[in-house]
């Protein structure tokens, strides 16, 4: 399966920046997200209760990330294990990207599951996968950019401040760049239940 | 005719519990103290398993064992077997790999089994089964039927180069050579038969139990043919000696062929419920019977067949790959040999046929029978292509295949493939299904549907099959492990009621009425008062159950035998008890009487008289029940035509079928509304494979994507229309009752007729099923 996604955010980066490394934020935007663990400067570990209908199953993620080029972009993998549900795995590339006043994140991912989660959800997969994306990042905006500070308003604003390049180097990987591959996982692991 | 005889549409007596949702299915039994079991299944197509943790499960509440491969193999348990001994083309026996009932240091399909996990309660036993650490090494997936002998493509056995079971052939190469080069034409066609995924209604079940007292075993098993289940667990998986293992097979929710195999499971609850100390019980749920149950069908083939300029068939010559899946199934390898090669002369007098199959392995559920196994993929094969051929040379279908029918003044007929077809009568059977389905009336009716803007096809079938499986030396020959007559015994009770115990099992057939119209009409006893006993080793004889269409041909005419040894009893008893010579006893309908006058006996009087020996022949045992085995002497072959006609938006590619006629030749009818429920279903089952059912697996990951309703689509009501079937009776000449068994016919016809009606709507050769709407619709748009 492969899908592709971008996102606006009507904020400037150095707003998400902050909303990113805000562990709270993003344990509020990743659907079912239980804990959130970094296990080394390329690898986290993440807990997501997911529950579709009557079936519910806690998915064990890991991430792992590479080719890291703040704030522009990189390469992450990632695999997430759902007990007799089956198991995700995949990767994406994820760009950041200033444009007229927000910021547009891309990826282009590619996933495969297995057991019962291919048996049951393969059709569905990519919808399920875009639509949980989907609301990560409506949970998100409004966390980042509140209702009353519309797109236009975002899109009028000053042109960002340039960005320093330089978290990877002072704080190991920007968590956006987990966050958006862990979400990632879930969004797979969801369709096992659709 | 007898009110509830032979030909009577007696009511079905299993119905009444059926309907009244009364049945008892293995699932329905609950023994006292039963533990619950789960299986830890792979969800990698092919891995090696690097490392299984148990500790955490085992510990959990409510568990009382965990195993895995290593604790079945320290017990000394045999792993799973296949039945059937084919030898290749270069004189070798088919490689047949270990199949461990729990994977032991690889897995190689998804639901392959790992460990299985018994507990208190079934949600205890799957809580604990998440607990269960497997570190799988994942290897690439081989799931392409065509690619799986490849050079490059992933080896599945250590010792299995090419993934290839057995490269096997039969018939005359150099003849078909020649006769193919001399040809007028030659048809050719390349061809998928899809892999169909039985869905039994019931899914499979197990209880296990040891008791101690007696050293022995009891399986409760949702199986088609228990003595069977007893010899393969006893013999090879040396779980009990066959006297210390009684098996159990009671009401069955239907087979398809699905439930004669020996599975992984009933192996190991089985063999369990001694370790734990009580019962152990497991039912599939129905995602573990997409990915557990053996599979059907899955051939790739390449077929050409040579006509002589007066449309005559002068050969024919096909290569087939058919996939085994990840191990070597119960029956599996003679499906696509001696059910499939066998049968590709159909009802034609081609005087050349040459077949050569390749069973190749691959990282999917294990295929084995499936309604019809082998017989519809030959028909699939051999129908499309007469069809194509009768368009190539501009002939009318229905006269291309009377020109080349085996003439019934021919019979018994002897075809280029091994087999002797005893009857048949095959151009009064298409003639009369042409009337039924309106075949003359058709142009008209497609020039109406195009005025609509519709597509209307109609498509033909003449399906031969091999069934009463089967004489046991000619079987024995070919590498059959077994011998496949059938047992009965039948019993009569002092006061006159009937107790029949049969080899052949009921999952679906109504042999509870089938059987006890025959022997009422036989021994001229009330339908009523015969009741007929299936699916326990420890009533009734050893039997060898039912599939192949086999239950009537050969568990019936054992059970006529038993008939005819009482027969024989009863009238020494009515020469004594009437005073005359038993030569001049007369049996007719139940009633012995001596010759020319008017001194008789009825039955219930010779059964009592049996059991109340006051005045009876001296020297003559009491008691009046007999046991009899049988074993056919040819198998039988029921045969017949099935017509299609469909209509196709062309804006959407959906199909409809309009009318659907089958005129089928089974012999000797026991029950017309029994016969024709069986038609029923077996078309609907064709119709299915044609339109709507197939079994996917993904070509990178191998993971069956087809494992649900969502997705794998079973045929609706509103899928089919109302059928017409009719019956031509051509009496089988060589059992008892001229019956030739109704099972398959089905699902054998079904599929190449709706394929030829939609090939003619289309006018184009270029689709394989299921024809679903998409594919029709790019059929179309490509023609």
């Amino acid at each position: 399966m492969d899908m592709t996604g971008e996102y606006t955010i009507p904020a400037p980066r150095e707003k998400i920046w902050e909303a990113l490394n805000d562990a709270e934020v993003l344990k509020a935007s990743v659907p079912g997200c239980e804990t959130l663990e970094k296990v080394s400067d390329t690898e986290f570990r993440a807990t997501v209760m997911s529950k579709v209908g009557p079936v519910r199953a806690k998915f064990n993620g890991r991430v792992t990330l590479s080719d890291i080029d703040p704030p522009n972009g990189y390469t992450i993998s990632g695999e997430g294990q759902g007990g007799a549900a089956g198991f995700a795995k995949g990767g994406a590339k994820v760009s950041l990207t200033s444009e007229n006043g927000g910021t547009v994140l891309r990826y282009e991912a590619n996933a495969s599951v297995g057991g019962k989660m291919a048996q049951i959800g393969s059709r569905v997969v990519e919808g399920v996968a875009k639509k949980t994306a989907d609301d990560f990042f409506a949970t998100f905006v409004e966390q980042v950019a509140p209702s009353g500070e519309t797109a236009e308003k975002a899109a009028a604003a000053p042109a960002e401040a340039p960005v320093e390049a330089a978290p990877a180097a002072e704080s190991g990987i920007p968590t956006w760049a987990w966050a958006v591959g862990l979400l990632v996982i879930v969004g797979i692991g969801l369709v096992v239940f659709s | 005719m007898a009110e509830n005889g032979i030909g009577a549409r007696s009511l079905r007596k299993e119905d009444a519990r059926f309907l009244r949702g009364s049945g008892n299915y293995v699932d329905d039994i609950n023994r006292p103290g039963q533990a619950y079991a789960t299986f830890v299944r792979s969800p990698h197509a092919h891995a090696r398993i690097e490392k299984i943790d148990t500790s955490r499960a085992a510990e959990a509440s409510g568990v009382v064992g965990v195993f895995t491969g290593d604790d079945l193999a320290a017990d000394g348990v045999g792993g799973l077997i296949c039945g059937w001994m084919v030898t290749d083309r270069n004189g070798e026996n088919m490689k047949a790999p270990p199949h461990p009932a729990l994977a032991q240091g690889k897995v190689n399909y998804v639901g392959d089994h790992v460990a299985i996990v018994i507990a208190n309660t079934l949600a205890e036993a799957r809580d604990a089964a998440e607990l269960v650490e497997v570190d799988y090494g994942v290897l690439p997936a081989n799931v392409d039927t065509d690619k799986a002998d490849a050079d490059g493509t992933p080896q599945i056995h250590d010792d299995i180069p090419g993934n290839m079971s057995y490269d096997w052939e039969l018939g005359d190469a150099a003849a078909v050579d020649e006769a193919i080069e001399s040809a007028a034409h030659v048809t050719t066609l390349e061809i998928v038969n899809n892999r169909l995924i039985p869905n039994a209604i019931e899914p499979r079940s197990a209880i296990g139990e040891y008791d101690p007292a007696s050293d022995a075993f009891t399986l409760y098993t949702t199986s088609q043919n228990p003595h069977v289940a007893r010899l393969v667990l006893s013999a090879f998986c040396a779980i009990a000696p066959e006297h210390k293992l009684r098996v159990v097979a009671p009401d069955v929710g239907g087979g398809f062929g699905s439930k004669i195999f020996i599975y992984a499971e009933e192996t190991v609850c089985t063999w369990a419920s001694k370790k734990v100390g009580c019962p152990v019980k497991w039912t599939a749920d129905r995602s573990e019977s997409f990915v557990s149950d053996a599979h059907g069908r899955d051939h790739v083939t390449k077929a050409e067949l040579a006509l002589d300029s007066d449309g005559k068939f002068t050969a024919l010559r096909v290569s087939t790959k058919a996939s085994m899946g990840a191990y070597l199934s119960t029956f599996a390898s003679c499906v696509p040999t001696y059910l499939y090669g066998t049968l590709l002369a159909g009802q034609y007098t081609t005087p050349a046929i040459y077949c050569n199959v390749k069973a190749l392995f691959t990282n999917t559920a294990p295929v084995d029978a499936y309604r019809g196994a082998g017989r519809p993929e030959a028909t699939y094969l051999l129908e499309r292509l007469v069809e194509v051929a009768a368009r190539e040379t501009g002939t009318d279908p229905a006269e291309l295949r009377k020109k080349n029918f085996i003439p019934p003044d021919a019979f018994p007929y002897t075809t280029p493939v091994v087999l002797a077809y005893d009857s048949g009568s095959y151009e009064a059977v298409l003639d009369k299904a042409c009337d039924i389905a309106d075949y003359r009336g058709f142009a008209e009716r497609r020039e109406e549907a195009n005025t609509r803007g519709k597509l209307r096809g109609i498509g033909f079938s003449s399906y031969i099959e091999a069934c009463g499986i089967a004489p046991s030396a000619a079987v024995g020959s070919l590498g059959a492990g077994v011998g496949l007559w059938e047992g009965a015994q039948v019993r009569f009770n002092p006061t006159g009621s009937v107790t029949v115990f049969t080899g052949s099992h009921a999952h679906g057939q109504g042999h509870e009425t089938t059987f006890a119209q025959v022997v009422a009409d036989k021994l001229g006893v009330d339908f009523e008062n015969v009741e007929v006993v299936h699916g326990d080793t420890d009533k009734g004889p050893f039997g060898m159950g039912t599939y192949g269409s086999r239950s009537i041909a050969v568990g019936g005419s054992a059970i006529i035998s038993a008939c005819d040894k009482l027969i024989e009893k009863g009238k020494k008893i009515a020469a004594h008890a009437l005073e005359a010579s038993e030569s001049d006893i007369e049996y007719d309908g139940g009633t012995f009487s001596v010759a020319g006058t008017d001194r008789s006996m009825s039955m219930g009087e010779i059964a009592f008289a049996a059991y109340v020996p006051h005045n009876y022949p001296e020297g003559l045992e009491p008691g009046f029940e007999e046991s009899a085995f049988y074993d056919p002497v040819n198998f039988t072959f029921p045969a017949g035509t099935q017509i299609c006609e469909v209509e196709v938006d062309p804006d959407t590619g959906e199909v409809e079928i309009i009318k659907f006629s089958a005129v089928d030749d089974v012999g000797t009818v026991i029950n017309p509304m029994i016969v024709e429920g069986q038609v029923h279903g077996g078309v609907t089952q064709g119709i299915g494979q044609a339109l709507l059912e197939n079994g996917v697996y993904d070509g990178d990951t191998g993971q069956l994507v087809s494992g649900s309703y969502n997705d794998y689509t079973m045929p609706r009501a509103d899928d089919v229309p109302t059928y017409d079937v009719e019956m031509y009776e051509t009496p089988c000449p060589h059992n008892p009752l001229g019956v030739k068994g109704c099972g398959e016919v089905g699902a054998i016809a079904a599929p190449p007729a709706v394929i030829n009606a939609i090939t003619d709507a289309l006018s184009t050769e270029d689709i394989d099923m299921p024809a679903t709407p998409e594919r029709v619709w790019q059929a179309l748009a490509q023609a």
